[in-house]
């Protein structure tokens, strides 16, 4: 009896010690490990302590401590990230309810933060999570021309504040048709017009920054928080994520990011293939729309082979599973990836547009993104080659605990 | 079945042959969806026993002029010379796969399917090696909305006279995406907008100036097609749409008594003109659903929604096939029972709406193991026709058996369009509707290489013009835009 108290006790102080993390104290065999920090290690090893990745190698090198729990897989790669989403805005019922990707109030409100309506508990949020993806990048969808905000979080937590990694992540804009009001009257209901309204609103935020400055105490302009938000964009700590399809969508905002040195992601970017040495000369990364967007509208012209194209002309490259007004309400950005590889990405390729370099776009690579010692735990665990539409994922580890071990 | 608009049904049996004869064998094929041991048999049209000579002489000059038609659109390139394929892996979904098997075709069907050695090419044929490819049957999409369908329009909820022919736009890019993803055979189907939302039509993707030449036609000449109906919360909206389901149901119920009492008018009226009610050609739509000549390809979600069309089917002894079927793995049994199959939608992620919120990829699999007949469909646009394999194989994924999955993208989907007596598998004496792969059906990485319908090359992913709807890019864009509920994308509605 007193052993066993002494031993709850030793497990509560672990607990208060290391947090909820560390209750699973885990170690990941894999027959294939794609750390996406150099080639696979086959046989490989995988420690994990306290949450975060202890040590990678192979598995007669990386001794495993007692008691530690042994996970195995054929294939193991790094937790998987979506590099632009909605899950958790645009819930599964499509009723208005569960729909907070998008205020339709009016066409400029950067101040509207992802944090605030984030809903952790979304069934999408497991769904997604239960094919091995754990940290998505999401929030406010395209279809205003800036729409607000959007947010980094993990696919576990039942709250914004215990998923989240970052609170802001980027400004989400729209150049599109989307963002164009058809009602008369109404702007911006045309091409030119979206762009002389984002001129004047970035003008507006510089101007801003200036009174805010320089101008006496009792002259400064009143609190606006919308531009605070733009003025973040306008000194580079934002990036401003800019949904445009295209041809000349893409192009006005390359220059739009060229006028005020902005900090570009472009997304979607169905016709991007037609500017590749304009958006390298740029340096912009690109986070290219599903795999299996439907072709319409200013889709109309998209490519399976759109990924590989850029990746091969040096650009950084990552995809998503956008947003879906109606069915499937979120799309897998695993399958959207397997697609890619099968037109033109080869497979570690593909695999990076989920992994490292959707990190890398998103400035996460520090915690995400790869299978290294220091960084998160997070690793999905597959039955074959996670590409194939009959493997199975099966296990998702995430921040060291073991979420799904249900093959899905 | 039942293209020819401006001839009244009751003129067809006026060949002397009394109402309600079967079909030739050949035609006779089983809706039964085998493993439930119902079948069904298609009958001639009923008639009113009269002959109504002007009509009657209209129509056999329409039928010349559909034998002329056929024969322009078969021309010298049907294939005089047998094309056979060697060295590939078949499938041929009836049978087992075969290993260095030989296909041989000839005038459009297959004449010759087996091991190397025990098939014999003669010595005019043209020898095609296939060797490292996959040889299978053209698949068969049980519900396709591509094409720029414009079905029923919001005037009313039922609307029978709606022939979505009528709509059609032959060079719609989405057929070349079609034959991209290895599809011979499509149910073009109105939407699931309206209780019952208009005619369907069978197609075949071959070389074609008009949609007449994509039609697939019975002996008489006649177009084939379906009726499309949906229930749940698609079909419900403000006056004169349902508000509730029971309404649906009721308003279904209401329409077709008033058609069997049509019916039952112009039977009565003995070919007394004076009796005979005036034409009415939704009444006929309906009547022929009644006579179970035109199937109903029914939209339905939810479980108890599924139950309604088993009943409702029932009541009215029309033939049925439950479509998307989202909560199908609630009551598979039921399904089962009543030996209705189900073309099953496959998409990413289960909802969009409340009634397909539970919607699962193990739908499939449970459906099968409980003995329904089951096949899968893109409802393209809502998944693309260029990854219709990627339905069976996430659907393998769930539990359901290879064998299963493939002919559910074949053979099941032949059945369920009465077509399985001529396409849907690789057999002598079938149409040669089949597609080249260049590896394992249900891989992410395989590729259609080639599609052929009716022994005529359709795509060849070596052509640079084929190539470029395969993977898309500048220029595969549609040439209109698509009607279709329920997006918010204003360039794609």
């Amino acid at each position: 009896m007193r052993r066993f108290s002494s031993v709850i006790g030793l497990t509560l102080l672990a607990s208060l010690a290391d947090g909820p993390s560390a209750v699973a104290q885990v170690a990941v065999l894999g027959k294939t490990v794609h750390t996406m920090a150099g080639p696979p290690i086959e046989n490989g090893a995988v420690l994990i302590r306290n949450g975060k990745i202890a040590m990678v190698g192979k598995a007669d090198v990386v001794s495993i401590p007692d008691g530690f729990r042994i996970l195995r897989a054929e294939v193991v790669t790094p937790g998987l990230i979506d590099a632009h989403s909605t899950v958790g805005f645009s819930g599964i019922f499509n009723h208005p309810h569960d729909q907070d990707q998008l205020e339709r109030s009016a066409p400029i409100q950067p101040e509207l933060r992802a944090i605030d309506a984030y809903n952790a508990r979304e069934k999408l949020v497991e769904w997604v999570r239960n094919f091995g993806i754990t940290t998505v990048h999401t929030g406010h969808a395209p279809g205003e021309l800036i729409s607000g905000q959007t947010t980094i979080v993990k696919t576990w937590g039942d709250t914004i504040e215990a998923a989240v990694v970052v609170e802001t992540a980027a400004v989400a804009a729209t150049l599109s048709p989307l963002a164009q009001k058809s009602d008369k009257g109404k702007s911006p209901g045309t091409r030119g017009k979206m762009m002389a309204m984002l001129r004047a609103e970035f003008v507006k935020a510089q101007d801003y920054v200036k009174k805010r400055e320089t101008a006496e105490a009792d002259k400064k302009p009143d609190r606006n928080l919308g531009l605070e938000v733009l003025a973040r964009v306008l000194n580079r700590e934002l990036p401003l994520m800019v949904t445009a399809n295209r041809a000349q969508d893409i192009t006005s905002t390359l220059r739009l990011a060229k006028e005020f040195n902005i900090k570009l992601i472009l997304d979607g970017a169905a016709e991007s293939y037609l500017l590749l040495d304009e958006i390298k000369a740029a340096g912009i990364p690109v986070i290219v729309h599903p795999s299996m967007q439907r072709a319409w509208g200013e889709l109309e012209n998209l490519s399976f082979e759109t990924a590989s194209k850029l990746r091969q002309a040096g650009i950084p490259v990552a995809l998503q599973s956008g947003y879906e007004s109606y069915v499937p309400k979120t799309r897998v950005v695993l399958f959207e990836a397997a697609l890619a590889a099968a037109n033109g990405l080869t497979f570690d390729q593909a695999l990076a547009t989920i992994t490292i370099d959707a990190a890398r776009i998103l400035g996460i690579d520090a915690r995400v993104g790869s299978v290294e010692a220091g960084k998160d735990a997070d690793l999905a665990l597959y039955d074959g080659d996670p590409f194939e539409y009959t493997t199975h994922c099966t296990g998702v580890i995430i921040n060291g605990q073991l979420v799904s071990e249900t093959p899905q | 079945m039942i293209e020819l608009p401006a001839i009244p049904n009751r003129c067809l049996s006026t060949g002397g042959e009394p109402p309600g004869t079967p079909l030739p064998a050949r035609y006779n094929s089983s809706f039964a969806f085998g493993r439930n041991g119902v079948r069904g048999s298609r009958t001639r049209p009923r008639g009113d026993g009269k002959n109504h000579p002007r009509r009657c002489k209209l129509r056999s000059s329409v039928r010349l002029a559909i034998l002329l038609v056929g024969v322009g659109s078969f021309p010298a390139s049907a294939q005089d010379t047998p094309i056979a394929f060697t060295g590939a892996m078949i499938i041929p979904i009836v049978g087992s796969p075969i290993e260095d098997g030989t296909l041989v075709v000839h005038r459009g069907k297959i004449i010759a399917v087996g091991p190397a050695t025990s098939v014999s090419i003669s010595a005019d044929a043209q020898r095609i090696r296939a060797a490292g490819e996959v040889i299978m049957p053209g698949l068969i999409c049980t519900h396709s909305h591509i094409g720029g369908i414009g079905g029923a329009d919001s005037s009313a909820p039922i609307q029978p006279d709606i022939r979505i022919y009528d709509s059609l736009n032959v060079r719609d890019s989405g057929f070349k995406r079609a034959l991209a993803g290895g599809l011979t055979t499509l149910n073009i189907m109105p939407g699931s907008g309206h209780l019952l939302s208009g005619q369907t039509v069978y197609v075949k993707l071959r070389q074609a100036e008009t949609i007449e030449d994509f039609f697939i036609r019975d002996a008489d000449g006649n177009s084939l097609g379906g009726m499309k109906m949906a229930n749940g919360t698609n079909s419900m909206s403000e006056k004169p749409f349902p508000e509730t389901r029971s309404k649906s149901a009721a308003l279904v119920r209401e329409q077709y008594i008033k058609a069997q009492e049509y019916r039952d008018k112009i039977v009565r009226a003995a070919g007394d003109p004076t009796k005979i009610p005036a034409r009415d050609l939704a009444m006929e739509g309906l009547g022929e659903v009644l006579e179970r000549k035109r199937i109903v390809h029914h939209h339905t979600h939810r479980h108890d929604d599924i139950i309604t069309v088993l009943r409702l089917a029932k009541e009215f002894n029309f033939r049925v096939v439950l479509h998307h079927v989202s909560e199908g793995w609630k009551v598979a049994d039921e399904i089962a029972k009543a030996g209705v199959p189900c073309s099953v939608i496959v998409v990413d992620s289960p909802g969009g709406k409340l009634e397909a919120s539970e919607m699962t990829f193990q739908t499939g699999a449970i459906l099968e193991k409980a003995g329904v007949l089951v096949a899968f469909h893109t409802d393209d646009w809502i998944t693309d026709s260029r990854v219709f394999f990627r339905s069976a194989a996430l659907a393998v994924r769930a539990g359901m058996t290879r064998d299963g999955a493939l002919e559910a993208l074949t053979i099941a989907g032949a059945k369920m369009l009465d077509l399985d007596a001529r396409i849907g598998s690789l057999e002598v004496g079938k149409d040669a509707d089949f597609i080249i792969l260049n590896g394992d059906p249900l891989s992410v990485y395989t590729k259609v290489v080639e599609t052929w319908v009716e022994g005529r090359k359709r795509f060849d992913r070596s052509d640079p013009k084929d190539l470029l709807y395969a993977v898309g890019g500048y220029g595969a864009g549609r040439d209109q835009s698509p009607y279709f509920c329920c997006f918010d994308h204003p360039e794609g509605q």
